[in-house]
């Protein structure tokens, strides 16, 4: 399993990749392992506010429903939108063409608050 | 919080082996999938898929009474079974509420056995007791520690469990069984399944399930056989519209809601709940088991309510929902009053506080591939 030591991670098992101001946001690695194929990807409008820690979408496997968490406040500007078409690309590539959503962030500082990769590896360790 | 053991299957340490994730499913500690549910779910489709159902029930009634007592909690006609027969059944409570679902061998003259759900089987086996254990010449034995039971599905299943058995299997018709040697081990093979694929089920000795599952994987290694876990069990069981225990049917809910009034015959005599299922027969049902698919983005799961559309108060519930891999669109069954049950009736489901639209369609989904009864 792989975690990017460019990115920064959530203990709901989202990634943030930060652009400048921007924030391009993804499950993990082993989120996505753990909800095995997906089959459902459900994403906000663009212009939707979205805060940090609150849902912004859903994404479901054949079994499972997962909520998505925003891990920054702020507004997004893009999303991901070959994802309902083509879900099996969260799996396929967590963190690259299986990213989510962009938020331009209200507060950059909030992402000194994330986990870094190797914080991240220790905290699935321990759960 | 009281915790209660998993039980295992004589599998698990093969499951662990092969990568499988586990999970709690009815008292049990069973994989939920190996490779992924869409790999599997394909598989069985296209070649084959080897299930560990080892957690399923087994209850031998047998004595010059076997037929009588089997007769009194099963709503199917089993004097019909010839040795060797198989038939789908369940056990109603005396209000018709379904007690399980279950397949019923006729494994000799005055011997049956009763394959029920794994959740169910201390209920079913007290049930059984009581109802029917007084019947004169009848001795009711719960087997289930006694038998791992495996099920090998798929259009390649004969091809590959053909080279470990000299049965015959070309000759063994969908619904039958017969006593067999499976790599050397005493077994009974039986030509069912939850799939809607051609295939078997494989009762074996419970210390003999590790070699058996063993032997099959090689010997369809070539035809690229694969494990198969419980979730790839549920959609393959879904596209069918066959019903899962504790979703479709309850002890709330009739075999004439599920649509299974097939199993229910009224006119062979006396049995548990007969009376209940004639009135509702001679009355009608309040609710009706239907399949749709969604017409609109999301996938409905079990417990979420259906609506006319626009309408605030439920008009029933979905029992299940998926993503059927087959037709890689989302489908579901739930109930709904009679006069909304008809196909092409559209409706709406409440996922998580958005409505979504959904239709009533056709089922099964999918087109059946068991083989036709001899």
């Amino acid at each position: 399993m792989k975690f990017p030591a460019d990115l920064k991670y959530t203990k709901d098992h989202e990634w943030l990749r930060r652009e400048g101001n921007v924030a391009v946001v993804g499950i993990t690695d082993h989120a996505q392992d753990a909800l095995g194929d997906v089959v459902f990807v459900e994403l906000p409008q663009v212009g939707a506010a979205v805060k940090a820690k609150g849902t912004f979408g859903v994404v479901e496997s054949v079994k499972a429903v997962s909520d998505l968490y925003s891990p920054v406040t702020g507004t997004v500007i893009e999303v991901n939108s070959s994802l309902p078409d083509n879900p099996e690309t969260v799996n396929k590539d967590p963190y690259g063409q299986g990213w989510m959503i962009k938020v331009e962030m209200s507060d950059p500082t909030e992402i000194d608050g994330l986990m870094s990769a190797a914080d991240y590896e220790a905290y699935l360790k321990e759960s | 919080m009281t915790e209660t053991a998993l039980k295992r299957t004589a599998l698990f340490e093969q499951h662990r082996a092969l990568g499988a994730r586990m999970v709690p499913f009815g008292g049990w500690e069973m994989p939920v999938q190996y490779r992924g549910v869409l790999e599997e779910h394909e598989a069985v489709r296209t070649k084959a898929g080897l299930f560990d159902v080892s957690h399923m029930g087994e209850l031998v009634v047998d004595g010059p009474g076997a037929l009588d007592a089997v007769q009194r909690v099963v709503t199917n006609d089993a004097s019909t079974l010839e040795v060797g027969q198989v038939q789908y059944a369940a056990m109603c409570l005396p209000t018709g509420g379904t007690v399980d679902d279950l397949t019923v061998y006729r494994l000799g003259p005055e011997r049956y056995l009763l394959c029920v759900n794994a959740a169910n089987i201390d209920k079913d086996f007290a049930w059984v007791t009581e109802q029917a254990g007084a019947t004169p010449g009848a001795t009711i034995r719960n087997e289930s520690d006694q038998w791992s039971l495996l099920a090998l599905q798929g259009p390649r299943a004969e091809a590959i469990l053909g080279g470990l058995t000299r049965a015959d299997l070309a000759g063994l018709a969908y619904y039958h069984c017969t006593p067999a040697e499976v790599d050397g081990v005493p077994a009974i093979v039986s030509r069912t399944g939850y799939t809607c694929e051609d295939g078997f089920e494989i009762f074996v000795p419970w210390n003999a399930g590790p070699q058996i599952w063993r032997r099959i994987l090689e010997a369809g290694a070539g035809e690229g056989i694969q494990p198969i876990g419980l979730g790839a069990r549920d959609t393959l069981r879904l596209e069918m519209k066959y019903a899962l225990y504790g979703h479709e049917l309850d002890e709330t809910t009739t075999p004439l809601e599920a649509g299974l009034g097939w199993i229910v015959k009224l006119d062979k005599g006396d049995f548990v709940g007969r009376d209940a299922l004639a009135k509702q027969k001679a009355e009608g049902i309040r609710k009706k088991l239907v399949g749709f698919e969604v017409e609109g983005s999301g996938i409905a799961r079990a417990g979420q309510t259906i609506h006319r559309p626009g309408d605030a108060a439920p008009v029933g519930t979905v029992t299940s929902g998926t993503m059927s891999p087959t037709l890689r669109k989302p489908i579901g069954l739930g109930y709904v009053p009679p006069d909304l049950a008809a196909v092409g009736t559209a409706l709406e489901v409440d996922v998580r506080g958005r409505r979504v639209p959904i239709r009533v369609v056709k089922t099964p989904f999918v087109p059946s591939h068991t083989k036709k009864a001899a």
